[in-house]
């Protein structure tokens, strides 16, 4: 037998974008710094649109360093679990009625998040990048990176140590 | 006429759009000290089932309070700006209960403000989270 047909497109994009809504969506946090994510097949951008109440030095004026750092945290976190589930997305085993039901998968913990802020962050909108570098059952460690108007033009950029949840509910 | 360090530190921390968007109240001021509250807000959550309060709003109240300890050392003239700041978070703080943070600057030179801090909820004995930071000094 030949290889199996590949599955429709819009099936594929649904259940991935469901999957990654569900994760986003249940996290009052990210709903609050308006941070939003962008999905090209398995790779994230996170985008965090310019508000007001980001502002950390008015007289600059320029992001507020701990925004920055929830920024880069709450990419880490997304992209880690994120990274973590692609399998089970793939192989359906995410309901994305029962996910957005509230049934979310538990988010890696943060053990530890060190960040250089590298240049002051401007008045406008942000993106951010996560890489896993490392990812075991228990421990993982992830590298992030943020930028503004150009992506090798780094404003910060971060490395975080996640304790995993259990897998075995 | 001239306004005193804490004075200033004071009126600095209520000018901070993202502090005041948190809730944050600057509750002590001291020569390279700074303590902050962040009473527990439901908008502020990271983890939806168990109503913990996100890594990232512990380390915006950190970054605030280690900012704030930078600026009200006797040496230094001006503002600060955030070099490296690491967190570890030692437990998850209590839902519903304010989380306290204490921030003291424990060395600084002409160009370098170091500074440390740790965070509580309720329980004083068993620390949320401390945190290390490097901040600039700023000419003034």
């Amino acid at each position: 037998m030949a290889r199996q047909k590949p599955e429709p497109m819009q099936v594929v994009k649904q259940r991935r974008d469901a999957a990654l809504n569900a994760l986003v969506q249940g996290v009052p946090y990210i709903q609050f710094l308006g941070i939003q994510f962008d999905r090209r097949g398995d790779e994230l951008t996170a985008l965090l649109p310019f508000d007001e109440k980001l502002i950390g030095n008015p007289m600059l004026p320029a992001l507020h360093g701990g925004v920055t750092a929830a920024f880069l945290e709450t990419t880490a976190v997304i992209g880690l679990s994120w990274a973590s589930l692609w399998e089970d997305i793939e192989a359906g085993k995410f309901d994305a009625a029962d996910l957005s039901a509230g049934h979310l998968p538990r988010l890696p913990k943060t053990i530890d998040f060190s960040v250089d802020y590298l240049r002051s962050g401007l008045p406008r909108d942000a993106y951010a990048r996560a890489r896993v570098n490392r990812s075991g059952r228990r421990y993982a460690s992830v590298h992030v990176e943020a930028w503004q108007d150009r992506r090798e033009k780094l404003f910060a950029q971060a490395t975080g140590h996640f304790l995993m949840p259990s897998r075995d509910d | 006429m001239t306004m005193n360090k804490t004075e200033i530190a004071q009126k600095f921390i209520t000018m901070i759009p993202h502090s005041r968007a948190l809730g944050m109240e600057l509750t002590h001021v001291g020569e390279g000290e700074a303590h902050i509250e962040m009473p527990y807000d439901a908008r502020f959550v990271g983890d939806p089932e168990t109503g913990v309060i996100s890594g990232g709003a512990v380390s915006a109240l950190m970054d605030t309070c280690c900012g704030a300890a930078a600026m009200s050392h006797p040496s230094s003239p001006a503002g600060t700006a955030t070099i490296d700041l690491r967190i570890d978070y030692m437990r998850a703080a209590q839902p519903g209960q304010t989380i306290r943070a204490k921030a003291e600057c424990y060395h600084i030179t002409r160009s370098v403000a170091f500074v440390r801090a740790t965070a509580f909820d309720d329980d004083d004995a068993n620390p949320v989270a401390t945190a290390n930071g490097t901040f600039t000094v700023e000419a003034s």
